[in-house]
């Protein structure tokens, strides 16, 4: 199962990434994940939350842009190596990772891919005995 | 050649322009009521006929044709001969993307490329100048004009046209050009493309430029005529009229001469239409005298200056208008080409963008700077920035085209332009001209 991110607009400029997080916090809406692209004028935040319903609806409200994009979670041990082996089975799949980013939990260590083909790269994992995170795992951590 | 292109008509005295001007415009007055069904019906509604105007004295009779009659009357309404003794069209960016086109006989060439000539001879030119036109060429008439009146006074013409910054040092250089023709912006350009590469001015070969096509501070002559070595003259004219050379400066650098005996100016009050007196500030109105093909009379101008009679040491007796101060309506002038919010609406509309958006205008290094805010919208969001920069650039290249220059589209957040309630702030323009 992919895991759905939400992507928001920022104008890279002092104070845009603190609107963002105020009105998440106003709406009680935790940040599990998160990740920033950036441009010279804009940047997308990318982020895994425990409610992506409530999250988008209090964006819209509040005027901002945002999308819901697929991701992949992965769930590894949190020592010297394992990102390495997991990234293994992505080479052997021949998946090309468009982006990522990683946060570690008290006992393992958590790696979000965004790819190209979801559910195709999901599959050809899954073949290789890798099995992605819920939206509720995620959430759950 | 001497100091003059046309001695005779350029340093007639007053009364005989004038009163060439008296026989000439009853003429004319009858020959567009003839020739051009759009003007008759307006005369009339104005209730007014041929018979009315006897002399310029009864030129505040006529009613006054502006931008909108142009597109009303888009693209043969105005057009007062045959299309077969047409022998060429310029066009000015309009409205909305509809572009003004402007027809010529032969004979309305000529006498174009007569002012143009007269400029060139008035910034100091001679059949032995190498004259480089960095103007663009095409329906623009800035690089036609020039290139036309350059040719009459018999100088080398090196037609570059605009843009390629490298190549127009390499034959103001190599073929030692002496007069350069662009607008402003382009020869601040250049100047400082020139000292970029650590020439002075005593190494470059120019000795004036005649300027135009926008407007520009006496700030930014200084500045360019230090860079380069030269005396820079400034230009006037407009596509409806004829093109650049409507007016020109002489080597007194106050004010232009505008060429009496093919464009009856006037001065008047943009809110009522009165006309006011000489020395008065406001809109100036050009009546061509007799042009063929497209011959507008009254037309409203919408630049901004005054108008004097006082006498010019240089020896031409024709009036002289001030540098426009500016326009009387939304249309901005960058790098010498004519914007309208409205054709920036059009491209973004086209794109999927939301009509939220501003235009910034500035002025860096004596060039203009043009940005583009534009909201970002539910629609153009995508988590990939590399598909968001592809977006963009569609835009910036819709704009390009739309526009003929260049402008900077960033992506701002959604609401974060200012509402208004009236009319919208489109334009935030910084220039200090």
């Amino acid at each position: 199962m992919s895991v759905n991110q939400v992507s928001v607009f920022l104008e890279n400029k002092p104070g845009t990434l603190k609107k963002l997080t105020k009105v998440l916090a106003a709406h009680k809406i935790n940040i599990r994940a998160l990740s920033l692209a950036e441009t010279s004028e804009f940047g997308i935040v990318r982020m895994l939350v425990n409610d992506v319903f409530e999250a988008t609806n209090v964006l819209k409200e509040n005027n901002f842009v945002a999308s819901l994009a697929p991701v992949l979670a992965y769930a590894i041990a949190d020592e010297a190596g394992d990102l390495d082996n997991l990234l293994e089975k992505f080479s052997a799949a021949d998946i090309n990772i468009e982006y990522m980013y990683a946060f570690a939990g008290k006992e393992r260590a958590y790696m979000i891919f965004r790819v190209n083909d979801t559910k195709e790269a999901e599959a050809l994992l899954k073949s290789k005995g890798l099995k992605s995170l819920t939206q509720e795992e995620i959430a759950a951590v | 050649m001497g100091k003059y292109f046309q001695e005779e008509i350029e340093c007639a005295p007053v009364e005989k322009i004038k009163a060439l001007q008296d026989e000439l415009l009853p003429k004319q007055v009858r020959y567009v009521w003839d020739n051009v069904l759009y003007y008759r019906k307006k005369m009339e509604a104005h209730g007014v006929t041929p018979d009315d105007i006897k002399s310029t004295a009864d030129l505040y009779k006529l009613p006054f044709m502006s931008k909108a009659d142009l597109r009303d009357a888009y693209p043969y309404g105005l057009l007062a001969v045959p299309l077969s003794d047409c022998v060429r069209i310029q066009s000015t960016s309009g409205t909305t993307g509809k572009r003004v086109v402007a027809f010529y006989t032969q004979g309305d060439i000529d006498l174009w490329e007569d002012c143009t000539a007269r400029a060139i001879v008035a910034a100091g030119g001679t059949k032995d100048d190498v004259c480089q036109v960095s103007y663009g060429y095409g329906l623009f008439t800035g690089g036609p004009g020039l290139d036309g009146g350059s040719h009459k006074v018999g100088c080398l013409t090196i037609p570059t046209s605009s843009g390629n910054t490298e190549r127009q040092i390499m034959f103001i250089l190599d073929l030692s050009a002496t007069i350069l023709c662009c607008t402003p912006s382009y020869a601040a350009y250049i100047g400082e493309t020139f000292k970029e590469k650590g020439y002075k001015p005593e190494d470059i070969p120019l000795k004036a430029g005649i300027f135009g096509a926008e407007a520009w501070s006496e700030e930014m002559r200084r500045d360019i005529e230090k860079t380069l070595g030269i005396k820079a003259y400034d230009i006037y004219g407009l596509t409806e009229i004829s093109g650049p050379g409507v007016a020109f400066e002489c080597s007194e650098q106050n004010g232009m001469h505008i060429n009496e005996d093919h464009f009856l100016a006037e001065i008047i009050d943009p809110k009522t239409g009165e006309v006011l007196p000489e020395g008065t500030q406001g809109e100036l109105v050009f009546t061509s005298l007799d042009k063929k093909a497209f011959p507008l009379i009254r037309y409203r101008t919408r630049d901004i200056c005054t108008l004097t009679r006082e006498k010019c040491s240089c020896g031409r007796t024709h009036i002289r208008m001030s540098k426009p101060k500016g326009r009387s309506d939304d249309m901005l002038k960058i790098r010498g080409v004519n914007v309208f919010p409205s054709q920036i609406e059009t491209v973004l509309m086209n794109n999927g963008y939301a009509a939220n958006y501003q235009i910034l205008v500035g002025r860096v290094n004596n060039t203009d700077t043009f940005e583009v805010k534009v909201e970002m919208t539910p629609d153009m969001f995508t988590d990939n920035i590399g598909e968001i920069q592809a977006r963009r650039k569609v835009l910036e290249d819709g704009l390009r085209s739309m526009l003929g220059i260049k402008a900077k589209v960033t992506l701002v957040a959604p609401k974060s332009i200012t509402r208004s309630e009236g009319k919208a702030v489109r334009v935030i323009d910084t220039r200090k001209i």
